[in-house]
């Protein structure tokens, strides 16, 4: 593939799987319209979920969903030595994700209500930053397959690029949806970082944080507004700790 | 007869999620041959506590990357059985559209990105985009357009957003309805162009008799609630999902695994086609018939064939649904919802095969108990047990190492197994 009549080199991309759904994985499958572009930029050497190749000598290695179980810990510690550049992407890798609701109960219990007497090994939900040096993070769940491709454009043509830090709202107010405060549901836009194009508030639901807090979020102000519409201090927490990106916040 | 086999592959791939195949033959004689799930729990039966009824399908969606629509679905029914609601009929349409728009995904990323290398010889589809651009081209387009039905009217492809107790939040346009009855119709095209392709595939000769498990059809093909069957005559209600599928603990396993009438029975698109195939509409019997399969197909092999099938009767499916939208405009597609005591079940026909979730509320909305059985941690038995016949049926002739991996590789990957889903 050229780019200004030069064949740039191809970058090698690992992508691995962790606790989660692998819906990360599949965006990466998805964005048909430029599915066949992305793949002949990238070399591929190690991505289980869709080849059979598997090779440890890639510059990018991409990272999908948490860390619970020890051995996760090794592979993922295997992975950054191999790696130049290591990219957490998906709220899972970012936060934890929705897996970090499994923190707020006992192990020991957890285990005998899903497994009775046969206990499997796990352990407490970690982001992949808790465990090793993070060089990139893109939350959202799913992650944005655009941001991936833009961290991609960059390592082979050095195109620079910003990940937007300004909050949900100003994605609605582009695509003229009508704010859900309005029509009495709660909503995390003033204080989740956007760049997902809001569909959430668009389909009726309101936005829950998937992409954590956006640049000097306005908690504050925030809690009065959601608190004035007669919203709870306990729902506004149970919303803010469904992915894990508020914890810091949630905590202090 | 002499023959030795030590195999050992590590995380399967292009499947989802992480399991082993260990085979060990000595002297012909097969001493191991299993399949067996390695998965990180998730605990989402633990993580469902507590939540409230608001949150919980978006919850269920998070289950499954790939069948998130069906999980929320599923979901979403076991909570209005709960509380006794009845959603408008408009929202009954809608649901089952992006439902339709799913399986389609969800079958043509498997039948074209996952399974197709292993027919063509190749270890992944990224070779194919250099060596056969046409077939890339056409699955390419097929699934866009699945993907893109789904982004129409669930909100979005993974995780939908428009879906909630009470019935449907935000609808699609007409026209825009209009524009995708057309492409669906265009699509055929594609379709037949990759029916001509698996024409030529070889499927492996291999059969165990096995129970199928699936919703029950009434006059029509089923994706959503009803009763349940076996083909080994067992038929149960919906709510008694558990005497159906009997769920029990693998020491070696982080999926549970089902049984019913024998040691395990099987779910999915074969399945279904096995229990429900007389509510199959023309142009899926047209091309069961052009593709060998007929009821009651015992080759898990031909799973793979049976999604196909699917995806010509799902196509059709959704050309009526749209129709009947576009001449009958949406009415209301939302009642309001007030939270009861109790518990209840819901039972869908995810992609990979049927599906239940079952909760129990208390008066305020919150849940105290979960509990959900997959359709690959129903399969996970079935294809540990596929796997002792077929190693011992290949083995009795002299096979190579390489292939023998390679056969029992793409029996796992026949069944399309979601097996972080399996380990929910």
């Amino acid at each position: 593939m050229k780019y200004l009549g030069i064949t740039p080199e191809k970058i090698k991309v690992g992508v691995f799987d962790f606790t989660g759904c692998e819906g990360c994985e599949l965006q990466l499958a998805n964005k048909e319209e430029t599915l066949v572009d992305f793949l002949k930029a990238i070399e591929i050497v190690n991505f289980r979920e869709i080849s059979s190749v598997k090779q440890h000598d890639y510059d990018l290695a991409l990272i999908d969903g948490a860390i619970s179980r020890e051995d996760e810990v090794k592979r993922l510690e295997f992975i950054r030595k191999k790696a130049k550049i290591l990219v957490a992407i998906g709220s899972c890798a970012c936060f934890g994700g929705v897996n970090r609701l499994k923190n707020a109960f006992d192990l020991d219990e957890a285990n005998k209500e899903v497994y009775g007497d046969k206990p499997k090994e796990t352990e407490y939900v970690r982001s992949v930053k808790e465990v090793v040096k993070v060089d990139m993070e893109i939350p959202g769940c799913p992650v944005s397959k655009a941001e991936v491709e833009r961290v991609v454009q960059h390592l082979i043509w050095d195109v620079q690029f910003n990940f937007p830090v300004y909050p949900v709202c100003l994605e609605c107010k582009q695509r003229y949806t009508t704010c859900v405060f309005e029509k009495g549901l709660l909503c995390l836009g003033p204080i989740t970082r956007g760049g997902c194009e809001a569909p959430c508030p668009a389909g009726g639901l309101g936005c829950w944080g998937c992409r954590g807090p956006s640049a000097d979020a306005n908690y504050e102000e925030f809690y009065k507004i959601a608190l004035e519409r007669g919203f709870d201090k306990e729902e506004i927490k149970e919303r803010m700790s469904f992915f894990g990106g508020f914890d810091k916040e949630i905590n202090s | 007869m002499s023959h030795k086999h030590d195999l050992d592959i590590e995380h399967l791939a292009r499947v989802e999620g992480h399991g082993n195949i260990k085979v060990r033959v000595e002297n012909g004689e097969v001493k191991e041959a299993s399949w067996d799930v390695v998965e990180t729990p998730r605990f989402f039966e633990v993580m469902f506590k507590n939540k409230h009824y608001t949150s919980v399908g978006l919850l269920a969606a998070r289950i499954c990357g790939i069948c998130s629509i069906s999980h929320c679905l599923c979901s979403l029914r076991a909570i209005e059985h709960i509380f006794g609601v009845s959603i408008p009929e408009s929202a009954v349409k809608l649901r089952l559209l992006a439902k339709h728009a799913e399986t389609l995904q969800s079958h043509l990323l498997h039948v074209l990105f996952l399974a197709l290398p292993d027919f063509l010889g190749e270890p992944s589809v990224i070779p194919l985009v250099e060596k056969n651009p046409e077939v890339v081209d056409i699955a390419r387009r097929l699934k866009h357009l699945a993907n893109h039905l789904s982004d129409a009217v669930a909100g979005r492809t993974t995780h939908p957003v428009s879906f909630q107790v009470g019935g449907v939040t935000a609808v699609p346009k007409k026209e825009e309805l209009i524009k995708f009855r057309e492409e669906l119709i265009r699509s055929f095209d594609d379709l037949d162009a990759v029916k001509e392709l698996i024409k030529g595939f070889t499927i492996p000769d291999f059969v165990r008799e096995t129970e199928f498990v699936t919703l029950k059809g009434v006059n029509k093909y089923p994706f959503i609630g009803g009763k349940l069957i076996s083909s080994d005559g067992v038929e149960h209600e919906e709510q008694e999902y558990k005497t159906m599928t009997n769920e029990y603990v693998d020491i070696n396993n982080t999926s549970k695994w089902s049984k019913l009438s024998r040691e395990s029975y099987a779910v999915g698109a074969l399945a279904r086609l096995n229990n429900n195939y007389q509510f199959l509409n023309s142009d899926g019997k047209k091309v069961a018939d052009e593709l060998g399969l007929k009821p009651v197909c015992h080759n898990p092999f031909m799973n793979n064939v049976a999604q196909f099938i699917e995806c010509y009767h799902i196509t059709r499916e959704a050309i009526n649904l749209i129709e009947q939208i576009v001449d009958d405009p949406l009415k209301e597609t939302f009642v309001p919802v007030t939270p009861k005591a109790g518990s209840g079940v819901g039972a869908i026909e995810a992609p990979r095969g049927i599906l239940f979730h079952y909760y129990e509320f208390d008066k305020t909305g919150h849940i105290v108990k979960a509990d959900c059985v997959v359709p690959t941690t129903q399969n996970n038995g079935n294809i540990h047990y596929d796997m002792k016949n077929l190693v011992r049926q290949f083995t009795a002739e002299d096979i190579t190492d390489d292939k023998l991996g390679f056969i029992c590789e793409m029996l796992v990957r026949s069944y399309d197994p979601c097996i972080s889903c399996s380990v929910h």
